[in-house]
C-alpha cells in the first residue's frame, strides 16, 4: 500500500444545500491523523502506511473539525477567518464534507 | 518545496517514508522473506540511541511515516522506547509484525507509547497451511489471538497476506478470515521475486489461471461487502504478468528510506543485493546520505539509463522499472526491468510465466529462510 497521494476532493455541484448535513458534527475518522507538516508546509492526513497531502482549503476546513462543532458552525468560522472568500464558500465546504464522508471516509459524523 | 535548507540539491523528493528494519532476527522462516540471503552474516544492530537519532534526523528532512519492521521487530526489547520517541517527534508509527510472541500487556504498552497502527502478517487462512509456510508450528493460533487483541485495543489493523501459488487458491478463505477479524485494510500482495522469493520462484509464482480466478474472487467480495463493511481489500498482482514495469518505489531515492539493522541506508529494502556501496548512518548524517551519497544518487534522473529506456516516452512514469529486478535477472542494474515487453530480456519473464502454467513448475524443494540455509547459500555464492 505504501502510498502518498496528493488529493483534492473534486467539487461536486449540488442542487440545493441540505439542511440536515449542516447540523452534522464531523470528526476525523480514527483511521486518520490530521497534522501540520512544517518541512513541506502543508497539512496531511496520515493513515496506516500512507498519507494524503492536503491542499490549503482542505487543510483550513479540517483545522476546524474537533468533534464538537457542526458544519454550519465551521462555515461561519471560516467566513470570519477568510472575509474575502466569495459566496461559493458554503457550497464548497458542504461539497468537501460530502465527499470526505461518503467517498474518502476521512470524516465520520458524531 | 523540496528544498529545505539553502544548500540542498533541488528536484529531489523528501524521504517521507522511513522503514526501520530493527533486526533480522525472526521466529518465522517464510520462503519469500525480503531480508538478504546472507542475513545470518549481518548480526550488528543499531543501539536505541542510534535509532532515535536516525528518527530525529529523518523527521527533520520530512519523514512522516515510520515503519518498524525486521525480521521481527518485537524481538527488540527497546521497541516501546523507540515508538514513544518516534511518536513524540510527530511520526505516524506503524508496527509491521508477524505477531509471534506479542502479548496483551505489550500491545497495551505500545498503545501508551503512542503506536498508531499494527500490521499483522498471515501466511494463509488455516493452521496447517500457515504453519507449513511460516515454518513454525504455533504461528496461526498466536496470530489469531494477536489480531483480535489489536482490534480490542482500538488500533487500526492491516491484515497482510503474501499471496502465491501455494495459497492463492484459498484466497476466499483468506478474505473471509480478514473480514471476520474486522481488518481495516487487507493487503493481498503477491510475492515479489527478490532474494529468498527469487530462489523459490517456481514454488511461488501463480499460474495465469490462478491469478484470474483470485482477482475475480476478490472483486466478488468487494461487491458483497460494499456499503456494509468498511474493510478495504487491496489485491496486488505480480509484475510478472504485466507488460510494463512498476514505477518502483516511486522512483529511486525519491520517497523511501530504509535503514537496515546495522545502519546501512537503502533506497528500498532489496537494494542490498545490488553491486553498489550504500552509506551507513553510523558514519554519515541522513541529510548527506539522502542528498549527496553515491548510493542514493546512483539511479536518480535518467542519465544512467540504457536503451530501450533512455529514449522511451514512458520513462518518467516507470523509471525503467525495478533496479533490483533488472540486476538479478539480467546481471546489469542499468538495464530495463525485464518485465517490460520492450526489454530484450523480456523472455526471462515470459519463460517464468510459461513454467508457472505447467503442472509441476518447481524441480527443487522449497528453501526456507533460516540460518542453515543462509549459511549454505553464502557458501555456494
Amino acid at each position: 500500500m505504501k502510498t502518498v497521494v496528493t488529493e483534492t476532493p473534486e467539487n461536486q455541484t449540488r442542487d440545493k444545500v441540505e439542511e440536515p448535513l449542516l447540523q452534522q458534527v464531523p470528526e476525523i475518522n480514527r483511521l486518520f491523523r490530521f497534522q501540520w507538516e512544517a518541512s513541506s508546509n502543508n497539512h496531511v492526513l496520515l493513515y496506516p502506511e500512507g498519507m494524503v497531502q492536503l491542499n490549503e482549503s482542505a487543510g483550513a476546513i479540517l483545522t476546524h473539525v474537533d468533534g464538537t462543532k457542526t458544519i454550519a458552525e465551521i462555515i461561519s468560522q471560516l467566513k470570519q477567518q477568510f472575509p474575502e472568500a466569495d459566496a461559493s464558500l458554503d457550497q464548497d465546504v458542504i461539497d468537501f464534507f460530502t465527499e470526505a464522508h461518503h467517498e474518502l471516509h476521512w470524516i465520520e459524523f458524531a | 518545496m523540496n528544498c529545505i535548507g539553502s544548500n540542498l540539491p533541488e528536484g529531489i523528493g523528501q524521504p517521507l517514508w522511513l522503514l526501520a528494519e530493527l533486526t533480522y532476527r525472526c521466529p518465522l522462516q517464510c520462503p519469500y522473506c525480503s531480508n538478504p540471503l546472507n542475513y545470518d552474516q549481518q548480526k550488528d544492530e543499531l543501539t536505541t540511541e542510534q535509532w532515535i537519532e536516525v528518527f530525529r534526523q529523518s523527521r527533520a528532512l520530512g519523514a512522516a511515516q515510520l515503519g518498524f519492521s525486521g525480521g521481527e521487530p518485537l524481538l527488540r526489547d527497546d521497541l516501546e522506547e523507540l515508538i514513544k520517541a518516534a511518536r513524540e517527534m510527530g511520526y505516524y508509527t506503524n508496527l509491521i509484525t508477524s505477531g509471534m510472541g506479542l502479548t496483551f500487556e505489550r500491545m497495551q504498552a505500545f498503545k501508551e507509547a503512542g503506536l498508531d497502527h499494527i500490521q499483522v502478517s498471515f501466511q494463509a487462512s488455516d493452521a496447517e497451511m500457515n504453519d507449513y509456510l511460516s515454518g513454525n508450528k504455533r504461528s496461526f493460533k498466536e496470530k489469531l489471538e494477536v489480531a483480535r487483541t489489536v482490534k480490542q485495543l482500538g488500533y487500526p489493523m492491516v491484515f497482510n497476506c503474501v499471496i502465491h501459488r501455494e495459497n492463492i487458491d484459498q484466497i476466499d478463505k483468506i478474505i473471509e478470515l480478514s473480514i471476520e477479524l474486522e481488518s481495516d485494510y487487507v493487503e493481498l500482495a503477491t510475492s515479489q521475486y527478490y532474494g529468498w522469493a527469487l530462489k523459490n520462484r517456481d514454488h511461488l509464482l501463480p499460474s495465469k489461471a490462478q491469478l484470474v480466478e483470485a482477482e475475480s474472487i476478490t472483486n466478488r467480495y468487494r461487491e458483497q461487502i460494499k456499503g456494509k463493511i468498511r474493510t478495504k481489500l487491496i489485491f496486488v498482482v505480480p509484475d510478472y504478468y504485466e507488460e510494463r514495469p512498476k514505477g518502483c518505489m516511486n522512483g529511486w531515492g525519491n520517497l523511501f528510506l530504509t535503514i537496515t539493522p546495522d545502519g546501512t541506508a537503502l533506497p528500498c529494502h532489496s537494494a542490498r543485493e545490488l553491486p553498489i556501496e550504500f552509506p551507513n548512518v553510523v558514519d554519515e548524517t541522513i541529510e548527506t546520505i539522502w542528498y549527496r551519497s553515491n548510493g542514493f544518487n546512483h539511479f536518480r534522473g535518467y542519465e544512467w539509463m540504457t536503451e530501450p529506456c533512455r529514449s522511451c516516452d514512458e520513462k518518467e512514469k516507470d523509471f525503467g522499472g525495478c533496479r533490483c529486478q533488472a540486476f538479478l535477472l539480467t546481471g546489469d542494474a542499468n538495464n530495463a526491468d525485464p518485465v517490460c515487453a520492450k526489454s530484450p530480456h523480456h523472455h526471462l519473464i515470459t519463460d517464468a510465466r510459461d513454467n508457472a502454467n505447467t503442472a509441476q513448475p518447481a524441480k527443487e524443494p522449497m528453501i526456507y529462510r533460516n540460518r542453515k540455509n543462509s549459511q549454505k547459500l553464502i557458501a555456494v555464492g
